[in-house]
């Protein structure tokens, strides 16, 4: 029954990190770039959900709403401003300047709201839900992030594979100069996928912080890189594969700590991620792409 | 191309090589003189020795990503394996070998060795991937060194030297001495490193790359980043290249990371983390790629801007990462950089001919 309880921690951490895999992985797939600021906006996320709930009494939910319209539009301006201009230029200079957003978002955050860190309220309170006569017990909250996580995996599917701005989105990922060429708005289309992924790491970053309540300026960069790592885990630029590869290190990071040792739990986890690359250098779910001469 | 073509190329690659190692010894006398007549303050002369032990990071790192083109995000890893173990050298050679200059060199080397060790342990699995899953491999290697220093015991008593893992389990016995202490790190370091044993390493860190990316191996290095599979079909060994380039920075970051530690009195695991990876990358490429001077110039200046800064008080890191964003977007747009040309009067060259410059 333990085991059990630790699975179910694990699935619930791995969901989150799910959701921020998947805003890694889309903007990678279209975009081609890592986007290192990702993480931060996770945190000014979960900063704009507290205050909304903490201070200015907001009904939870709506602040989590009020934080992904935020976060939406924190990342189309930041894509418009530092990203678009950069489209022809070297990944490593792409790279680096995400690098630079991540830092002003940080020391944004810093000077707006302090490095004093604030006890995130938990946003459907800490109730648990109580099986087997109380042996399993599965708070609220991880229930919560188990089904939201399944639900944006459907709604993501769905939205991908059905809809035109989905198509829109697959074309642009597999060619971008066919793309334009057919029609679509590339510029639009990759501000889009930006956005989706904004607001994701909006929701991600509440359940974050509903799940382990302290908020810093920092608490999104380590939960950035772990998805990151999930993100190429699963095979990035692949959406199931986020999903598959923010669950599985999501378990094994809860085992590890469980099991081995709470202290090397994180070395663990990229030891994991190296032994996977080893035996399937594109990730679980990656495409191999053939190199031709 | 024609030959007196490739000639003027090599005199131009010439002229850059004895013009990087003429900068750098300005610099020094000039440091050193302000130093010693007491015009630096304090503050920048305690600076002196990071900004060589960055320099050479710099240096290191951009033989990995400017000459052998992979992407490498946990070069503080290797820092900090040569900051462990040279600093772990220096206090058990304290005994023996009471001369400081002649200690800190030789912890230097055996700092490097152990760098050099575990990049080639590192780069058996690195070196089979490619692109972003390689530059996320050595990310994942510098966390888990991160994570391996941070519970990594180690004392000495008379029965010799005793390791442990966790916790402390070493039982040392009476006299005995406990040197790495986990996540407290090392304390009680003697502050043996000197700028002008910080202006030797990056000397010889650029003879050892200026030699290499000349001769037979250096080309081969930049055959592969060029174009991998042409390199292959004439019969150049990968891997044996790719290793090379990296067990050669790895040592260098070895170095570095000891002359770096040897600066404070302690040192800590969680220093050389992901961001001081990231800094070291952002000198390699605000540098330019491949550009050995302006590697250690963005070293040096990236170095001494926080501290620049320090009179804006809490929005220096702001501002810091402003002038990153905006420096990436005008080195990079080329939009942005016709525009300053357009602005220079003294801009005369053909852009073909800078780019093979």
């Amino acid at each position: 029954m333990i085991f059990l309880n630790y699975f179910i921690s694990g699935i619930s951490l791995g969901s989150i990190y799910a959701i921020i895999a998947l805003g890694y992985t889309m903007v990678y797939g279209i975009a081609k770039m890592l986007n290192f600021a990702h993480g931060d906006v996770i945190m000014v996320g979960a900063y704009v959900c507290f205050y909304a709930v903490a201070r200015y009494n907001f009904n939870p939910f709506l602040g989590v709403l009020l934080a992904m319209i935020v976060c939406t539009f924190l990342g189309i301006i930041v894509e418009r401003l530092a990203y678009k201009p950069l489209r022809q230029a070297p990944s490593l200079a792409v790279l680096i300047t995400a690098i630079g957003v991540s830092y002003f978002l940080q020391n944004s955050a810093l000077l707006l709201w302090s490095s004093n860190p604030k006890v995130f309220p938990s946003i459907i309170g800490r109730g648990a839900f109580k099986l087997f006569d109380g042996e399993l017990s599965v708070s609220h909250i991880t229930a919560l992030t188990i089904i939201a996580c399944l639900v944006i995996m459907v709604v993501l599917t769905l939205f991908i594979s059905k809809t035109r701005l989905g198509k829109a989105m697959r074309a642009c990922s597999e060619d971008k100069g066919a793309a334009q060429l057919m029609g679509i708005n590339v510029n639009a289309t990759i501000s889009l996928t930006f956005a989706i992924g904004s607001g994701l790491a909006a929701i991600a970053g509440a359940l974050l912080c509903s799940a382990y309540p302290t908020l810093m300026p920092t608490t999104g960069a380590l939960p950035g890189i772990k998805a990151f790592t999930a993100a190429v885990f699963g095979g990035i630029g692949s959406i199931p594969g986020a999903f598959l590869g923010g669950l599985m290190l999501g378990v094994i990071e809860i085992f590890a700590k469980a099991y081995i040792s709470s202290q090397l739990s994180d070395a663990v986890v990229f030891a994991v991620l190296i032994i996977v690359l080893l035996v399937k250098p594109a990730g679980l779910l990656g495409r191999l792409t053939q190199e031709k001469v | 191309m024609t030959m007196r073509r490739l000639i003027n190329l090599k005199r131009v690659e010439a002229r850059r090589i004895y013009l990087t190692y003429f900068i750098v010894i300005i610099a020094y006398v000039i440091c050193q003189t302000m130093s010693s007549t007491r015009i630096l303050s304090s503050t920048m002369r305690g600076m002196l020795v990071p900004i060589c032990a960055y320099m050479v990071m710099s240096i290191s790192l951009n033989l990995v990503v400017g000459i052998s083109g992979e992407l490498s995000l946990g070069h503080a890893g290797f820092m900090s394996v040569g900051a462990f173990s040279g600093v772990a050298a220096a206090i058990l050679m304290q005994s023996v070998i009471p001369f400081a200059p002649v200690r800190l060199a030789l912890a230097m080397i055996i700092a490097a060795i152990f760098a050099a060790i575990a990049g080639f342990l590192i780069g058996i699995p690195v070196l089979r991937l490619k692109g972003d899953y390689l530059a996320i491999v050595t990310l994942a290697f510098g966390e888990i060194i991160k994570s391996i220093l941070n519970n990594f015991y180690m004392g000495m008593d008379s029965g010799g030297i005793q390791f442990s893992m966790l916790s402390d389990t070493t039982r040392l016995l009476p006299g005995g001495k406990l040197i790495i202490r986990g996540p407290m790190g090392i304390s009680g370091i003697q502050k043996i490193a000197t700028f002008p044993a910080g202006f030797i390493l990056v000397m010889i860190s650029l003879m050892i790359v200026f030699n290499l990316v000349n001769s037979r191996s250096g080309r081969a290095f930049m055959a592969i980043r060029d174009d991998r599979i042409a390199a292959e079909s004439i019969g150049l060994d990968i891997t044996k290249y790719k290793m090379m380039a990296f067990v050669l920075s790895a040592a260098m970051a070895g170095a570095a990371g000891a002359l770096f530690a040897m600066n404070y009195s302690t040192i800590v695991a969680n220093k050389f983390d992901f961001n001081t990876s990231i800094l070291i990358l952002v000198f390699v490429v605000l540098g330019g790629q491949g550009n050995m001077l302006g590697g250690i110039i963005a070293a040096a200046a990236l170095t001494i801007l926080p501290e620049k800064l320090r009179q804006f008080s809490d929005y220096r890191m702001l501002l810091y990462a402003v002038i990153l964003i905006v420096t990436m977007l005008g080195t990079n747009n080329q939009d942005i950089r016709n525009f300053f040309a357009k602005l220079n009067p003294f801009r005369h060259k053909e852009p073909e001919e800078e780019e093979a410059a």
